[in-house]
Parts: C-alpha cells; sequence; structure tokens
C-alpha cells in the first residue's frame, strides 16, 4: 500500500523557513500569500498502514515539535 | 577515570573530544556498532553529522546499537555529555528534555560564545562557579533549543539549564537563551558549543571547555570515594 506523511512544524514555533519563503514571494510579485509553512514529505510502500502511526511516533516525525499526517494513496491495484 | 567517545559514520569531533578528555583522564571511540561500552565510567557523545542528519539531526543515530548502551547507561546513572550533534542525538533518545531546530537565522555559523553559567553545582559545572563566563566556539545550522512552556517550569523548577547563552550570544535563537540542559537526575548533559574545541589556549583563544571534562572527572571519582 502507497502511503503518503506529511510532515509540519507545530503551531506556535517559529518557523524560519517559512518566513523567509513568505518574504521572497512578494519580492518576486506574488502578492497576497501568508501563513506560509514548509514542512517535509514522505512518501514510503507499507505492508501493514496500521504501522504507520507507530513509525511517525518513533522516526518520521519528533512529535514534540511536529505534527504528521498520513494519507494513504490508491495503490492501482 | 575513563571516558568513551561514540563515534557514528559522519562524526567530525570525536578525535578533538578524545584529545580533550585525555587532559583529564583515559579517553577512547567506540564504534557506533559496538555495544561495548568497555568500561567506560562516562560517555560524550560528540559533534558532526552522524547518519547525514538525514531526517532530522540525530533521528537515526538515536537507534545505534551504541546508542541503545548509552541509554541502558545513562539509565543506570552513567554521566552522558552530548556535545552539538550530541546534543540532538539525546534529545531525539528522549534522554533530554526538548529538541533543537534550525537556527533562527537559517544559516549555518561558526563564531565564539559567551556562555553564563547558571549553576555551578552539577556534574558536568562543579569546576565553574555560578555566574562565572565561559567562552566556547560555536559551530552549527540545526541548533535552536525549544521546549514548550509547560516542560520549560518544569526545568526551571527541577534546576535543569545549566548554561546561558550571554547576553548577544544567542545567534541561533534558543529559547529563553538556554544554551545547556541537564535530565531531571542530573547524569546527562548536552549543549551546542564545543567544549572539546576550547581546551588549550594556544590554539583555540580559550580553554574554558575544559571545566566541562574536569567537572565530569571530580563527579566520577568522586561517586569512587
Amino acid at each position: 500500500m502507497r502511503a503518503r506523511v506529511l510532515i509540519r512544524p507545530k503551531a506556535g514555533i517559529l518557523d524560519p523557513q517559512g518566513v523567509a519563503v513568505e518574504r521572497a514571494l512578494p519580492a518576486l510579485g506574488f502578492a497576497g500569500a501568508s501563513n506560509v509553512h514548509v514542512g517535509r514529505l514522505v512518501e514510503l510502500d507499507v505492508d501493514d498502514a496500521a504501522q504507520l502511526r507507530p513509525m511517525c511516533e518513533k522516526l518520521l516525525a519528533n512529535p514534540l515539535v511536529e505534527d504528521y499526517e498520513v494519507q494513504l494513496l490508491d495503490d492501482g491495484g | 577515570m575513563k571516558f568513551g567517545v561514540l563515534q557514528f559514520p559522519g562524526s567530525c569531533d570525536e578525535v578533538d573530544a578524545v584529545e580533550a578528555a585525555r587532559n583529564v583522564g583515559d579517553a577512547e571511540l567506540i564504534w557506533h556498532r559496538d555495544r561495548d561500552l568497555r568500561g567506560a565510567e562516562a560517555i560524550i557523545v560528540p559533534g558532526g553529522f552522524s547518519y547525514g542528519d538525514y531526517l532530522r539531526a540525530g533521528a537515526i543515530a538515536r537507534f545505534s546499537p551504541a546508542m541503545e548502551s548509552v541509554i541502558a547507561f545513562a539509565r543506570d546513572g552513567g554521566l552522558v555529555l552530548g556535545i552539538c550533534n550530541g546534543f540532538q542525538v539525546l534529545c531525539e533518545a528522549h534522554l533530554l528534555p526538548g529538541a533543537l531546530l534550525p537556527n533562527v537565522n537559517l544559516r549555518f555559523t561558526s563564531r565564539q560564545v559567551e556562555l553564563d553559567v547558571v549553576r555551578g553545582d552539577t556534574a558536568f559545572t562543579r569546576a565553574c562557579a555560578a555566574g562565572q563566563r565561559l567562552s566556547i566556539p560555536a559551530k552549527h545550522s540545526w541548533g535552536r533549543y525549544y521546549a514548550d512552556e509547560a516542560t520549560r517550569r518544569a526545568m526551571d523548577e527541577s534546576g535543569q539549564v545549566v548554561l546561558r547563552y550571554a547576553p548577544g550570544h544567542n545567534f541561533n535563537g534558543s529559547v529563553d537563551d538556554i544554551a545547556a540542559v541537564r535530565n531531571d537526575a542530573g547524569n546527562v548533559f548536552g549543549l551546542m558549543p564545543h567544549p572539546e574545541h576550547a581546551v588549550d589556549e594556544l590554539i583555540g583563544g580559550s580553554a574554558d571547555g575544559l571545566s566541562i571534562f574536569e567537572s565530569m572527572r571530580l563527579a566520577v571519582e568522586g561517586t569512587h570515594a
């Protein structure tokens, strides 16, 4: 099964990457973009989708500073 | 006394850590695949880029065989010092509270920093006096210490903040200027600046880092007495 894990900085924790991107956009003429946050994307095939959450808690994310969201994708089968 | 210094693929400060520790005792390297800590009485998790810092700094090193032994050693009360990447590894292993995030300036920064000793009565600072200022180099891009407010309150109550960046020296944006923390039991300690690079005035401009290693020696030899 194909899965996608989205990992984001927790709300309220300063995200300097998001701030830098947000500041760069108007400089390129893109007005009106706000609340920019930069996270990580992990895509993987797993036999057992029940393992995804423990994987996130233990390794893929650091729950102290990051939120994660698991998406199961159509595996085309 | 004998120090054991871990060596991961991607470590780069382990030899300096061995040399620094040899100012106060014996020291040898422990390869990351080795579960045997070989009689070390204190462990140093050194700086560098363990396992390429993939995913998050320290996230993968924390599961190495040597770290499993270090976690057990720490749970038994053994002294563990984490420097820079080693601090990140100890936080990822939950031996220390909090986490390290990208520097607020998003840049790799290498500079001398001044640190205020908050507590001179810990196993890692007993050769220092509270209020003393240490001059030690720092070099990292992922050194912004963060712990949530409840955690920081608990840390304050149990005296777990050991060093703070002096005014004007908190270049990475660490919360409350926190530069070094210890665990509640007091036997695990981590900091981003590099005491092992400040043990010889001739080449480091400061030998203030020696006091960290000397404190550990005093702590270990005190427990033998």
